[in-house]
Parts: structure tokens; sequence; C-alpha cells
């Protein structure tokens, strides 16, 4: 059965390492979902979110196959009710929707998002929130002409207290090997 | 000087032989050309201390340093210059790293400021190697290049060992710095040897202690963590039969009693069939690859299983472990072995016993003494094997020829078996065997190749008349690609599709390069032929002309699962 799964992975800062990772799923036949990557809390510390669709047997697997680069500090996965996470969109839309503007309100309002951008030709609003939550915002904006449209990757923090830098000194302490689904024996 | 070698300004060139020099290395083997030829100008200044054998082809470079490290257990040096230099190691490179072979490889690379560029000779080897490297890097200042090395190193041989790929931009190599070598000796995101847990080792002794049928399975971990004495030691201990991966051979001495044979699709009747029976199967060193485990899901359903191994990514990833033992085979096997108990397992043992008769009544007897009017490999092999009673290092290729080789050849010796395992790859075993001799030039070094991968990486010949490599050639010559043959006779209804082959006088080409050999078509001139080709001093070449369509038995077939193994 498939679940969607979002790996954070923690690294070096290093060149051609998001390669040597995204191959792992490549390889496997796996489609990304969605993928961002940024400098973590800690300093020179960067975190991968990737997001797929995939069996339990294979998430544990990608895993360990994530882990074992020697670049990679450490590699987690989370089923969505472990995870606070949000992706941000932005819908540019015709400025004529300012003719309508009751309705073009309400749906602002409604779907808490906010106006970025305005000029005579186009709105740029920008909505934060789940996958279906920006979908329907897409959906009710679509009436105005949709001009340009663009979503981010998942962002997401976990909802266990452990900080990076915890597992850090443990990685220190003892090895990657650690991870929960090895603590079966 | 080696006063002066510290804080002394170099070139990023020489000081990539320094950092070479200071890791220990004394071999490499390589190819010059373009992007790598500053490497090369300082290496002519040192080539009292460092030795470079130049290959033919690169491949040949990489399958050279895979097979010097295998009997050596250094890593393997190669140098390759940028474009198709690079792409020449791929083969190799993925060799080394399914097969857990520690090589660092050194590229030259076009000059930083053309990468991207479509340059001459550019390549992303980097990218290329990626899936094929246990880590890569590509450096473009001068300064870089020690720190690299000196991680590459330290990457390649420790943990699971495996190949790394420097890539050094020609300007790097050129430009300048202070060179000043500082080992590396850990890396925080690297933690190659896992704490042993010592709970799981308890579990594992105490389902040993109860198994009436325990079953141990050595692999290449074994030899990789030179655990050799304390697998002996466990086996003894516990009157455990002890069965052998491809690569495992040569872990356990094939002459003990406790030693029941070689796994796999081609392996021996009764590890094959009591893989089945067992109730404890202790795999150490191994992971379970298709060509041992046959069809998984029939495969041991019956066993509780104990994975001593290094590698986390292998627990669990083909065969399920009851008790993992994450760490250092020998570490793991010491904290073992106070907690196993002695205890008679005749009757287990002679289920062994009963199946090789078996294999010997059905397969082995004729197999060694034919009646057949044309000599069979597995003849060849077996005067080979008593003729060097068991002590030669025997380099193999890939194919009917290696299976017949490593199922009649009983390695008596510790680390003896150099093939290609993982990978399968043809032409390996030529310059395999070069660097299987360079490392041990006072050992009997004889590689057993077809005729067809003979031809894969024939130019090799050239290293070995170059560099005086005495190494010993048996080429077993069916006139066929003899395993893709067999499958067709078998399981394409004998359509031979492309796999007779129209050889060249192999002698004649052997002497077309200085070397001599012979070829041998009659069964009484055997036996002779094999001594003369073992006394020789310098490099020679036994062909013999074999049955043409022998077939490899006993057989795994697609599918099956172990004990459903085939005897004829």
């Amino acid at each position: 059965m498939r679940t969607t799964y979002t790996i954070s992975i923690f690294t070096e800062d290093r060149i051609g390492l998001l390669n040597r990772i995204t191959i792992i799923f490549t390889r496997r036949h796996i489609n990304i979902l969605s993928i961002t990557a940024s400098e973590s809390e800690v300093k020179g510390i960067y975190r991968y979110t990737i997001v797929v669709s995939v069996s339990e047997e294979t998430i544990t697997k990608l895993i360990t196959q994530i882990d074992k680069q020697v670049e990679v500090l450490k590699a987690f996965y989370h089923e969505n009710s472990e995870i606070i996470f949000r992706e941000i969109a932005l819908y540019k839309i015709s400025a004529e929707a300012l003719n309508q503007n009751d309705l073009f309100s309400k749906i602002i309002h409604e779907n808490n998002a906010r106006i970025v951008s305005i000029s005579s030709d186009y709105i740029v609003v920008e909505k934060t929130g789940d996958e279906m939550e920006i979908l329907n915002l897409f959906n009710s904006l679509e009436i105005f002409g949709m001009l340009e449209y663009a979503r981010s990757g998942k962002v997401a923090v976990t909802k266990p207290m452990k900080t990076l830098t915890t597992y850090l000194k443990e990685l220190e302490n003892n090895s990657k090997i650690t991870i929960k689904h090895f603590n079966n024996n | 000087m080696i006063h002066n070698k510290y804080n002394k300004e170099v070139t990023g060139a020489e000081a990539l032989i320094l950092a070479l020099l200071d890791e220990g290395v004394k071999d490499v083997f390589g190819y010059p050309g373009g992007a790598i030829m500053p490497v090369y100008d300082a290496l002519y200044d040192y080539t009292d201390k460092l030795n470079h054998y130049l290959v033919r082809h690169e491949q040949g470079a990489t399958h050279a340093a895979q097979g010097y490290s295998r009997v050596s257990g250094k890593p393997g040096v190669v140098f390759a210059t940028s474009g198709p230099g690079a792409t020449n190691l791929i083969t190799g490179i993925a060799d080394a790293q399914i097969d857990s072979t520690p090589l660092v490889c050194i590229t030259g690379q076009v000059s930083s400021q053309f990468l991207g560029t479509d340059a001459f000779q550019e390549t992303d080897v980097v990218g290329i190697s990626m899936p094929v490297t246990k880590w890569n890097i590509q450096v473009t200042n001068a300064s870089e290049i020690a720190p690299a090395i000196a991680k590459a190193f330290y990457i390649a041989t420790t943990g699971r060992p495996g190949p790394v790929l420097v890539d050094i931009t020609k300007d790097a190599q050129f430009g300048k710095t202070v060179y000043n070598y500082e080992k590396c000796h850990s890396i925080r995101s690297y933690f190659p040897y896992p704490k042993i847990n010592t709970e799981s080792v308890k579990q594992a002794a105490a389902l040993i202690n109860d198994a009436k049928r325990p079953f141990i399975l050595c692999g290449h971990g074994v030899l990789l963590s030179n655990a050799q004495n304390q697998l002996l030691a466990l086996a003894e201990k516990g009157n455990i039969p002890v069965a052998s991966t491809l690569l495992g051979l040569s872990a356990f001495p094939a002459q003990h009693e406790l030693y029941v044979g070689y796994l796999g699709m081609h392996g021996n009747y009764g590890p094959n069939l009591l893989t089945n029976e067992c109730d404890v199967l202790i795999a150490i060193g191994m992971r379970f690859d298709d060509r041992v485990t046959g069809n998984v899901n029939k495969y041991a359903k019956q066993a509780k299983v104990i994975h001593f191994e290094i590698d986390p990514s292998e627990i669990n990833k083909i065969i399920p472990a009851e008790v993992p033992v994450l760490g250092d085979a020998k570490e793991a096997l010491e904290l073992l072995l106070p907690l196993i108990k002695t205890k008679n397992r005749k009757e287990w043992l002679d289920r062994f016993v009963e199946c090789h008769e078996i294999e010997l009544e059905k397969v082995i007897n004729n197999a060694i003494e034919p009646t057949t009017e044309k000599i069979r490999m597995s003849e060849v092999i077996d005067k080979f094997y008593k003729q060097s009673k068991g002590k030669a290092i025997v380099v193999t290729d890939v194919g009917q020829h290696q299976m017949i080789t490593t199922r009649y050849y009983k390695f008596n010796d510790t680390n003896t078996n150099v093939t290609s395992g993982g990978l399968g790859t043809m032409g390996f075993g030529l310059p395999a065997s070069i660097g299987a001799k360079i490392a041990k030039p006072e050992k009997q070094v004889v590689a057993v190749i077809g005729d067809g991968g003979f031809q894969m990486t024939i130019q090799e010949l050239g290293t070995i008349m170059q560099s005086n490599i005495a190494v010993k050639i048996i080429v077993l010559n069916n006139n066929f690609l003899g395993m893709v043959r067999q499958w067709q006779q078998l399981f394409f209804d004998r359509r031979y599709s492309f796999t007779e082959m129209k050889n060249p006088d192999f002698i004649a080409i052997a002497k077309g390069y200085g070397i001599k050999g012979k070829k041998v078509s009659e069964r009484e001139d055997l036996n002779e032929s094999i001594k003369e080709m073992l006394d020789s001093n310098e490099a020679y070449i036994l062909e013999v002309v074999v049955e043409n369509e022998e077939n490899v038995f006993p057989m795994i077939t697609t599918g099956a699962g172990v004990s459903e193994i085939i005897l004829e």
C-alpha cells in the first residue's frame, strides 16, 4: 500500500550531493512528488525535504540508502500525521478581478490568502497551506483568468521535540545506524 | 628529501603525488592524456618511489587496481585523463562498487574556466560516476587536492569499502600550493564502523546454541574484515557447517571437514538444498545476492536468520533478519565466540555428506574424470588445482569457466580467489590478474579465462609484456559464449543466437606480445602442459581446447528456489 511520506535529509553543504540523492530514487523508478532544499537551523547543514508516495517497505530501504551517502548526516521519514507542513503558492490573475471586487475580496478572505502585488494589468495572490487548500484557491480564482501559477514543494517540521543538534550529538556518540526501524532487535 | 616535503610550495600535480606517497601508495595503474599531463609530469620525478603500470585501456587500469586491492587489502590507485579516459573507467568502478573493492581513481579534467563549455575531452565524470562510486569530488584548486586525497583514501578503505573518484581540473594541477598532508581519520557525517549492539550478539548466541541445524553462510565481508580465524573458531566450536558465496571463497579452508561447499546458481548441491532445512541461518558479511538466493519466496523460510553485516542498508534488504548484528564481522564474531556452546551436530553434518555423495556420483566424478572425446573444463581445473595444491591465487573472468573454476578449484589459502561477482564483468580476468601479481609477486597467480572474455581486454597482454608481469593464463576455449549458449540450449530451444565465436590464433597473438604459450587439445598432454605453465618464470598462456557444448551443473534455474537445484 502506498502512503505519502515526507523525507527530511540533513546534509553537508556539497556540490552534487542533491544529484547523488535523487539518483537513489531514479534508480528504483520512484517519482519525487516535491523537493525543497535550504539551510537548516544549524549553519552549514542543509535540509532537503522530499515527498514520495511509496510503500513502507520501500521507504525504509530508501532511507538506509540515503543515510549511506557519506555526506548525509541523517535522513528521517514521516507520515503526514507526524509533521507540520506547508506549501506556498503564488497566483497571478488578471487585474479585471477588481471589477468584481466583492467576490474577489470574499475569496481572498475565506481562503486566508493575501494580495502581495497589484499593478494595472495583474494581481498576485499568495497562499500558504496544504495541497488541498492551495488547489481550492486555484479553482476559485480561475474564474478571473489565471495568468500564472507557481507552487512550492513542501516544507515541514516534525512534531517530536528532538532538535537537530541533539541528533547531531547522538551521531557523534553513536553512529547513524540507530534509526528507528533498526531498533527491532 | 623527506624533511623538505612539508610546507614546501609545489604544484597541485606534485601535491597529488606526495599525498599518494603519504598514503603509502607504491603502485598506480594508469594511462596518460591531455588533462592529466601535469600529474604525469610530476610523476616523472618520483618513479623511484611510485611504480606506474601503463595499461592499454583505462578499463584495464581499474580491473588491475581491483585485482591489486583484492589480494593486498590496500586500495588500488588509478590515473586517467578526462573525457574518454574517464568514461572508460566506469565499468571497473561499477564492478568495484558492487563487489566492495576500495579504489581511488584520479581523473584529469579540463581547466575550470572550460567546465560546462563542451571543451575538448570534457565530460561530467563526477555526474557519470555518481551512481557507481561510494564518494566522488571535483577539485578546482591546488590547495584542495591533498585534503581531497586524504578523504578519498579514508572513505574508500573504511567500513564497507568501495571506489571513490577525485576529478582534478588542469588548472588545479598546475596551480601552486603549500603541501602539508594530514591524513583523514573521521568525517562527521560518516560512521563506517557501527558500534556493535551486545544485546543482539547475545541473542545471536542464544539462537545458535539452541539450534539443531545451524548453517553458516560466509561472504566477502569475512575477508574484508579479516575475520577468517574467528569464523574458523566459530564453526569449530559449534560444529557448524560453513558454505561460501562466490566472493567468500577462500575465507574458509576448502579442505576443512566443516566446509560444505559453495552457494548459489551453480554452487554445490548440499549447501543449496539444505539452506531450506537449516533452523538457524548465520549469514556473515554477505548480502543475499539473487544468484545465491534463487527465488526469495522459497528461500530459508523455515530458518531464523542472523545477519552479521557492516552496511545498515543490507539488513532486511532481501532477507529479513531475526537478529541483525550491525558492525565489523571480526569484532562481532569475537564478541560472539565466548558465548557459543560446543554441541555435537553430527546428524546435521551427515546430511551434507550425503548430499556430497550424490553430487559426486551425479556430477563431480564425471566432470573431473570424463570419458568425452574432448577435454572438459572441469578436468582442466581439477588438474590445475592438484598441481598447485590449492595454493595459487586464482583470478577468473565471467561465464562458464568462472563457475567451473570456483566449483572445482579448492581454495586452501586465505584470500586467493579474485573474480567479478556482482557486476559479472567479462574482461575482468586478464587485467585483474596483472594487479594481483603486482601486489603479490611471490605468489603463483593464475588467470582462468574463457575465449569470449579474453578478447574483451586482450590488449592488456601489452601491459604484461611491457612490465614483465609473470601471470599464468589458462584460456578455456570452447568457441562459444558458453554460459549464454547454455541458457539458449536450456531455455531458448537451442537457438544459438550469436554465441558461436570464430577465434583468432591466441598463441600467435601471445607470440606477438613476446609471451610464451601453448595450445592443448589432447587429454594426455594436459598435465604436462599445466606443469610447464606453472613452472614458467615468466608470463605463459595455456590455451585448452575444450568441449564446445559443456553445461555447468548443478543449476538453480530462474524462478526456482535453492532446494529445487537440479543436478543434470
